[in-house]
């Protein structure tokens, strides 16, 4: 590698380095945090203190002289203040100070859990905003009224409602999957029947409850606002109560008596009573929607059998009743699909941002739009091996009856289900607690029936697709022997190959009293189905599925048959909705511009390269257009300093056969490959019939050569090989004169054999050929004879003396004397990269005045010698002499010396091209490239 | 020495380099009937790689391939109802037999990441780098072949072949996957199924995508190609490469930088099976390749102009 590559190579990788340092290195924070254990004063009383694990996010450029606005944010259940970490940075780096605390019951904080109670969580909080009062560097619409918005996920979006609707110094709030009402949350029931007649959503309960006595919470799930702490009791043996606290009841945990006592009964009992019903309601935003001022975005997931959608439509209504500014935002998570894909993410929190910065922030521009948004699964992602959302928009909630809607009809008979004893085998639908998967509604969307246990009523294809977006509703009939039936009623859709999948795994759960012992007796009911968005494609059909168990809820202990039908079509609630425009369509304009500029640029690159062909060097020296080849001051120096020829001149006439006479490494093929137009010549030029020489000339076509041994190839036989060789030059074929050249080659049937089974010989035979197609007028040949026998040595003599009459020319190289000094008229002598001789072979070889004698006894050959007055004698290494007779006879020279008693073993004459050859070279044939 | 120039008489056709009057040298002093545009034309490029066992085999396992992972389906256990798909092969792979296009989508999937990565690099890897190596680069380049042609001819063919081998790929798995599961709509587990003829449309408009995306193999290949006399390095080289973006990919601590690497939006035409259709990652995945690729080709190109070829 040459220095300079290394210096290219090394800028590269700098550069290189530098940039990927540049994009991965640590940014400083725009925020600083002030962690502390504040104690405040809460209860129905508000005089009980507790001790609060709270951070402070505060950006850098806040201070008393520019106050900034606050954010309280509110983690889920079971998670600690470490869980909105990373969204608090977020929002501290968009300027806001974001206040975030473990609530009450959790982590270090101390208290109970109080299910966000007015009288505590709530209170808590609202000294948490007093603190926020009090400081400088916060803005304030009053002394002792921050400017603050509320966010937060499940449990925490709870508290940002209850929190709005008992304080009026809330500016905005952006609750997130959380409730509406707990009691309708854990007690559903779908033909609107109060709780207390409620189907108990045990699995759920359970886990909410388990998570909430584990009082560490579960660490590590930082950034997810949404979700709560949802895995069964962190998977290992709760463990009521912290190491180092005093022993709490091992029955609640951290959870107050109250809220304790009230899940006991609900969940031994599987009903709730009127009691624990008013306490979860005391908990629940339900009761106080009308104080609610603060502009909401209420953002809930589809996925989501815990708080569905119908949870966030009754806050909507409820709060936009009373003229408060609400939006509605719903994605492809929940507690069931976790955060959603990422474009959903991007989504939420680009609409929190907006809702913020203009109703806390206070940004100047109108205030943000109220359109409702969702999203679908579109999609693999190819990037996260997750699955895609597509956002769509509606500009005003339509709340959940869709804008339109349209009635399906379901065919089947009354059909029996049993309802199985302690409601086991159960159905199962959806896995509380699992969720967040990427596919998670991919896998949960496959609900099992039990057979036996469900009567099912199908429609017929759909001649149309339908976007479902809300609650669909059905009326059935239900007739049961005891008079009371739970049933849960779910909505398939069919796909003719794939089979049923239940969309997000919802289910409505009804719960029917005095009924028939017969259907037809029975009054139909009207169902309302969970909310759901989801497209039901043309040629699927819907699936009424009416089940008696469901692994998710409590359901009668008691074996009994229930007979079902459907007593309506289902009608389903359709929105259109707008699909988002992707923010990246820039890229399209990017690529078009990409894809024009390189079109233009490869048709320029086309039409230059033409136009410089074009206007080609026509010049040609006149005075050497007719001569074959002209090298002039030909100078090659390798980009490593190496000077393979120095400077070089000779000519090649017409009906010459000149020889390139060196030793190895004489330059003889660098001059040769210039010559080709493979390599640039360093200084000086070559003219082939007048025209400079550079690569690709044209002229280089009146030009045949064998250089550096053959080139074939040697998966073709011979004569395909000559045959495309010829075709690449795109000249006529009849020009080729293919006989001629396999003539020369004499491969006789082998021309039709693959070139690779050749010998070494055979392959040179071809090349010559190859270099003959075409009879070019000048014919370079770098050592022909390598490879060749004796008598095709001789013959191939002959063609090439034979080639060069008749006006064409013959440049042979060669490293051999002999073989020069027998094919060539003319020869050129190249040393250590100059030429060192030329001139018509016969000027230079014959016989030169010289011998060499060997003789048995030197000292006094050489006084014989002396005495015979030739003109020069020297002594050639052990018994050899080299005499330089000038005139005198070699028979004389032997007699004379025989008769002086010198025994002479040889004489050899010397010709002059050998002794030039030898004397020029002067013994040192190291190849040039040893200089 | 004589130096005196003399300008060529009028009465030449430059652009071809021809003479008006037969039988003598043109202007430019060619041969009688050479044209530089007619040197090494496209067809006699693509005869020559036929030729070539490599071209024959690859393409013929291009056809073989479907037909191999075909018979796999058939003779693997058909139970696979335990399988939960947690990704985009899984989900793909579970529904293969569902009919021909799906098992086309199939082939396509498992063939994009690595096979057709390592014939694409074959085919335009080999190329010049195999003519150096039998040394009939230097004859090709003395008929004389201009070296922007000979560049452009043989990237042309190169690419021709691998757009073959992708294209017959593709139409095997469709014909052998039609012929045996059927003409159905494709289908997803995630997405809505798509109508047959419009997932047709979808399947060929996957295989234009994959075929962009290898462009940039395409591409450093035949920069190795024309920077080394050994085929199997240029081929090598650019496999590698390949991997290690992928590698690359993989660290998600790289962030953003992830979209810089050539191979970040190969799966992109992911978005091509979404309904509706997704196309704002191909979009980038083709501006990343193209880059790549124009960088490579013009780097090629400018070294081999420049280049003394000593092979």
């Amino acid at each position: 590698m040459t220095r300079r590559r290394v210096v290219a190579a090394s800028v590269i990788l700098v550069l290189v380095v530098a940039l990927i340092g540049w994009a991965v290195r640590p940014k400083s924070d725009s925020w600083r945090t002030e962690s502390r254990m504040l104690t405040v004063q809460t209860g129905p009383t508000g005089t009980v203190p507790i001790s609060l694990d709270t951070t402070l996010y505060l950006p850098k450029s806040a201070s008393a002289e520019h106050p900034v606005p606050a954010v309280l944010m509110a983690h889920g259940f079971g998670g600690t203040k470490d869980s909105v970490a990373s969204d608090a940075e977020d929002l501290a780096d968009h300027g806001y100070a974001v206040m975030t605390w473990t609530a009450e019951g959790f982590g270090r904080s101390g208290g109970e859990i109080h299910l966000d109670s007015p009288d505590w969580e709530v209170k808590d909080a609202q000294r948490l905003l007093d603190r926020l009062a009090a400081r400088p560097d916060i803005v304030k619409d009053a002394p002792g009224d921050p400017r603050v918005g509320v966010v937060g996920g499940s449990y925490g979006g709870g508290l940002a409602l209850l929190l709005a609707g008992y304080d009026r110094r809330v500016d905005a709030i952006v609750p997130m999957i959380t409730w509406n009402d707990l009691a309708t949350a854990f007690l559903p029931e779908a033909t609107g029947k109060s709780p207390t007649d409620g189907v108990f959503k045990k699995q759920w309960a359970g886990l909410f409850f388990g998570s909430g006595g584990e009082s560490g919470g579960v660490p590590g799930s930082s950034g997810d606002t949404g979700a709560d702490a949802g895995t069964v009791g962190n998977g290992s043996v709760p463990s009521r109560g912290v190491p180092g606290r005093p022993a709490v009841n091992p029955q609640c945990g951290r959870f107050a008596a109250d809220i304790c006592a009230a899940y006991l009964s609900i969940a031994s009992t599987g009903h709730g009573t009127d009691e624990a019903v008013a306490l979860l309601r005391r908990s629940s935003p339900a009761s106080i929607l009308d104080r609610i001022k603060a502009p909401t975005l209420l953002v809930q997931g589809q996925a989501d059998t815990l708080f569905p959608l119908d949870q966030a439509d009754a806050n909507a209504r409820g709060i936009a009743a009373t003229g408060t500014p609400v939006q509605v935002a719903w994605f492809t998570g929940g507690h069931d699909g976790g955060l959603g894909p990422q474009s959903d993410q991007d989504r939420t929190k680009y609409l929190m941002l907006r809702w913020l910065d203009h109703y806390v922030k206070k940004q100047p521009g109108p205030a943000p739009d109220t359109s409702f948004t969702y999203s679908r699964i579109s999609g693999l992602d190819a990037n996260t091996d997750g699955v895609v959302a597509l956002g769509y928009s509606v500009p005003s909630y339509p709340g959940l009856n869709g804008q339109s809607r349209t009635t399906v009809d379901l065919a089947g008979p009354p059909q029996p289900a049993a309802n199985p004893p302690n409601g086991t085998p159960a159905a199962i639908t959806s896995l509380p607690g699992v969720g967040g998967g990427a596919l998670s509604s991919l896998v949960s969307g496959r609900a099992t029936e039990v057979p036996g246990q469900h009567a099912s009523f199908v429609s017929q294809p759909l001649s149309a697709p339908f976007d479902v977006v809300g609650s669909p509703t059905v009326q059935i009939k239900v007739a049961s022997p005891t008079g009371e039936a739970v049933v849960f009623v779910k909505l398939y859709d069919v796909d003719p190959h794939s089979g049923p999948t239940l969309p997000d795994s919802l289910v409505a759960p009804v719960h029917l009293t005095n009924l028939p012992r017969s259907v037809t007796e029975a009054t139909p009911v009207t169902v309302t189905l969970p909310a759901i968005d989801h497209r039901f494609a043309e040629g699927h059909r819907l699936m009424l599925s009416v089940a008696t168990s469901d692994q998710a809820f409590a359901t009668p202990a008691q074996p009994t048959v229930y007979t079902v039908a459907a007593a309506s079509g289902v009608t389903l609630p359709v929105v259109v909705g707008t699909p988002i425009a992707s923010p990246n369509v820039i890229w399209r304009w990017v690529l078009l511009a990409l894809v024009i500029v390189l079109a233009v640029g490869i048709a320029t690159a086309i039409l230059v390269a033409r136009r410089r062909r074009r206007r080609g060097d026509l010049a040609v020296v006149a005075g050497y257009a007719d001569t074959p080849l002209v090298v002039d001051g030909l100078r090659k120096e390798y980009a490593d300093g190496f000077v393979a020829v120095s400077r070089v001149d000779f000519r090649v006439e017409r009906g010459q056969v000149v020889g390139l006479l060196g030793p190895n490494g004489a330059g003889k093929t660098t001059s040769l490959r210039v010559l080709m137009g493979l390599t640039q010549p360093t200084a000086g030029a070559i003219y082939v019939f007048g025209h400079r020489l550079v690569p690709g000339a044209p002229v280089l076509s009146r030009l045949g050569a064998l250089v550096e041994g053959p080139g074939f190839l040697p998966h073709l036989s011979g004569i395909d090989n000559l045959r495309l060789y010829w075709r690449s030059t795109g000249r006529p074929e009849a020009d080729a004169h293919f006989e001629e050249a396999l003539d020369i080659a004499g491969l006789g049937d082998a021309v039709y054999r693959k070139v690779k089974t050749y010998s070494h010989g055979m392959r040179q035979r071809l090349a010559i050929a190859q270099a003959m197609l075409g009879l070019p007028e000048l014919l370079v040949l770098d050592e022909p004879t390598d490879g060749l026998d004796p008598p095709q040595i001789a013959e191939m003599r002959t063609v090439l003396r034979r080639y060069a009459t008749g006006g064409r020319a013959v440049l042979v190289s060669s490293h051999l004397l002999a073989e020069v000094e027998q094919t060539c008229t003319h020869v050129v002598v190249m040393h250590k990269g100059e030429k060192v001789a030329d001139g018509p072979v016969d000027d230079i070889v014959g016989d030169s005045p010289t011998v060499q004698l060997d003789v048995s006894d030197v000292d006094r050959a050489e006084a014989v010698l002396d005495g015979l007055g030739v003109r020069g004698v020297a002594w050639d290494g052990n018994d050899r002499l080299v005499v330089d007779l000038d005139g005198t006879p070699r028979a004389d020279v032997v007699a004379a010396l025989v008769k002086a008693g010198v025994g002479v073993d040889r004489v050899v004459p010397r010709r002059r091209l050998e002794d030039a050859f030898l004397s020029l070279v002067g013994g040192d044939t190291k190849a040039s490239g040893e200089r | 020495m004589a130096t005196e120039t003399t300008s060529h008489p009028a009465g030449t056709d430059p652009a071809t380099g021809a003479t008006a009057t037969a039988g003598g040298p043109s202007a430019q002093g060619a041969a009688q009937g050479y044209r530089a545009h007619r040197t090494l034309s496209f067809a006699t490029e693509f005869r020559r790689q036929a030729t070539r066992r490599r071209t024959q085999l690859a393409l013929g396992f291009m056809v073989l391939l479907p037909l191999i992972i075909l018979i796999a389906f058939e003779v693997g256990n058909r139970d696979r109802s335990n399988r939960r798909g947690r990704d985009g092969f899984a989900a793909l792979a579970d529904i293969a037999t569902s009919g021909g296009l799906n098992f086309t989508l199939f082939t396509l999937l498992v063939s994009a990441g690595f096979l057709l990565v390592v014939v694409v690099a074959l085919f335009c890897g080999d190329t010049v780098a195999s003519e150096a190596s039998w040394g009939s680069l230097r004859y090709l380049l003395a008929i004389p072949v201009p070296r922007a042609r000979l560049l452009g001819i043989k990237l042309l063919v190169a690419l021709a072949y691998s757009a073959l081998a992708l294209l017959l790929l593709t139409a095997t798995a469709l014909v052998a996957g039609t012929a045996r599961y059927g003409w159905h709509p494709l289908r997803t587990t995630v997405a809505e199924e798509i109508p047959a003829g419009t997932a047709l449309v979808r399947v060929l408009g996957i295989a234009g995508y994959i075929a962009v995306t290898l462009l940039v193999v395409a591409g450093l290949a035949f920069l190795l190609s024309v920077s080394t006399d050994a085929p199997l390095g240029a081929v090598g080289g650019a496999v590698l490469l390949q991997i290690l973006s992928s590698i690359l990919d993989q660290i998600t601590a790289l962030g953003s930088l992830r979209s810089f690497l050539p191979t970040h939006y190969n799966q992109a035409w992911f978005g091509l099976i979404s309904s509706p259709v997704q196309t704002d990652d191909m979009v980038k995945g083709a501006i990343v390749s193209l880059c790549y690729a124009t960088v490579f080709f013009g780097y090629a190109w400018w070294r081999f102009s420049r280049k003394d070829v000593v092979s």
